[in-house]
């Protein structure tokens, strides 16, 4: 019984190291546009992490990364999601509004 | 202006842009020589006895705004539209600069169209980048775009003034500002080719053509190549919306206007973490909102702007 008991703990305690690895949601991460600004203005990622910006103003805004990636118009809350699967810098901006510019680098 | 507190170094850039604002509430603008003189405070009615042509220019209704800044954009226009019924004569025609919508929706531009049709005047649009917001971008073409070129610049006479609608809010670069794009500059480069330079253009646009604030995108990445095509003609104006108040300069033979929004506010260049949507107190909104007016005498080269607020 005893070494059953050990052994089952060691089986727990890898699980739980593994946990956060293979938990990709652990890592996502999020943009706020806020002030005709997105914040924070660059962000650092893992491959497989998924970015969601925000929109907090009341005027419609967009994120757009140049054959990337084109959000639709974000009114007031309107989200918009992209899962990073590739490393590189992404700079991206608001179509409406260029002179709101961002980066996300993905190593 | 009286009253104004000076700074020790005279007038500091925040109180000459309170004093532009202020001066677009009732002032008679006469550009004489590419001069604006002022004639003083004049109401309405006497501003409809001038000789010549008038027309109106309404910009950014963005109709469907629902915000805090102002939760009925719709009730406002309305407002402004009464105010233009009720004018003692009647304009020639009337431009709108853009916006006017809010989110490009369906509804938005029915309800816009209902209200602005009530004047029963001729309108003549350039759209904003609120009107380009529908996922096939094709609500405004079809509404507005008829006869015009590209993504909907045109030009037509009246009254001996060539008037030239320019579109600037399209293929937008990320880190710059309102864009005209090549395509449109040769058009409109063919457009004046063999024009007297004694006509009278009017340039109007969504967002100004002149640079009045690129940190927040207020100008025109290649407007000065449009200024550069019409630079020899002897009476200018230009006149454009996005920015929700009134702004005025003059350079040479070339007047620069902007008109108030008949929705929301925006700040003074600078004055606020953004130009997002100001909100003040309900008694002085409409204090902020109008609509211009712009009269044009032939022969006599002058031609002037009028703006009236919604109240006040």
């Amino acid at each position: 019984m005893k070494t059953l008991t050990r052994r089952d703990f060691g089986v727990a305690v890898a699980a739980a190291v593994l946990l956060p690895a293979t938990n990709a949601r652990a890592d996502d991460m999020e943009v706020h546009i806020d002030n005709f600004v997105f914040q924070p203005a660059e962000m650092k990622i893992k491959v497989g992490t998924t970015v969601t910006w925000t929109n907090r103003d009341d005027i419609p805004h967009t994120v757009v990364s140049a054959g990337k990636f084109r959000s639709k118009t974000l009114d007031t809350d309107d989200k918009f999601s992209f899962t990073f699967t590739n490393a590189g810098d992404y700079k991206y901006f608001c179509s409406l509004h260029p002179h709101m510019t961002g980066m996300i680098k993905v190593e | 202006m009286s009253g104004h507190d000076h700074g020790e170094d005279g007038v500091s850039r925040r109180k000459v842009l309170e004093c532009m604002t202020w001066a677009g509430t009732g002032v008679l603008w006469t550009i004489t020589g590419g001069v604006p003189r002022s004639l003083g405070i004049i109401d309405s009615a006497q501003a409809a006895t001038t000789p010549g042509m008038t027309f109106l220019q309404i910009s950014d209704s963005h109709v469907g705004f629902d915000k805090p800044a102002n939760p009925n954009a719709l009730g406002t226009l309305e407002e402004a539209v009464n105010k233009i019924n009720a004018m003692p004569a009647k304009p020639s025609f009337m431009i709108h600069t853009g916006d006017i919508t809010h989110l490009s929706k369906t509804a938005e531009f029915d309800n816009a169209e209902r209200i602005i049709s009530q004047t029963k005047l001729d309108v003549h649009y350039v759209p904003g980048e609120h009107d380009f917001l529908d996922e096939e971008v094709k609500f405004y073409r079809e509404r507005y775009g008829r006869g015009t070129k590209g993504q909907g610049w045109y030009s037509f006479d009246a009254g001996g003034v060539h008037f030239i609608g320019l579109v600037n809010v399209v293929d937008l670069k990320a880190g710059g500002l309102g864009n005209l794009g090549a395509e449109q500059l040769e058009w409109l480069e063919d457009d004046l080719r063999g024009k007297s330079k004694s006509t009278p253009i009017v340039l109007f646009a969504h967002i100004p053509l002149w640079t009045v604030y690129p940190q927040w995108g207020w100008g025109t990445e290649d407007g000065a190549r449009a200024l550069e095509y019409v630079k020899g003609f002897g009476s200018v104006t230009v006149l454009n919306g996005h920015i929700h108040q009134v702004m005025q300069k003059v350079e040479g033979n070339v007047t620069f206007h902007t008109a108030r929004s008949t929705a929301f506010p925006q700040p003074a260049p600078g004055t606020a973490p953004s130009p997002g949507p100001m909100k003040v107190e309900d008694a002085k909104l409409r204090s902020m909102l109008g609509v211009a007016s712009v009269n044009f005498t032939q022969g006599d080269q002058r031609l002037a702007i009028i703006d009236t607020p919604l109240q006040g």
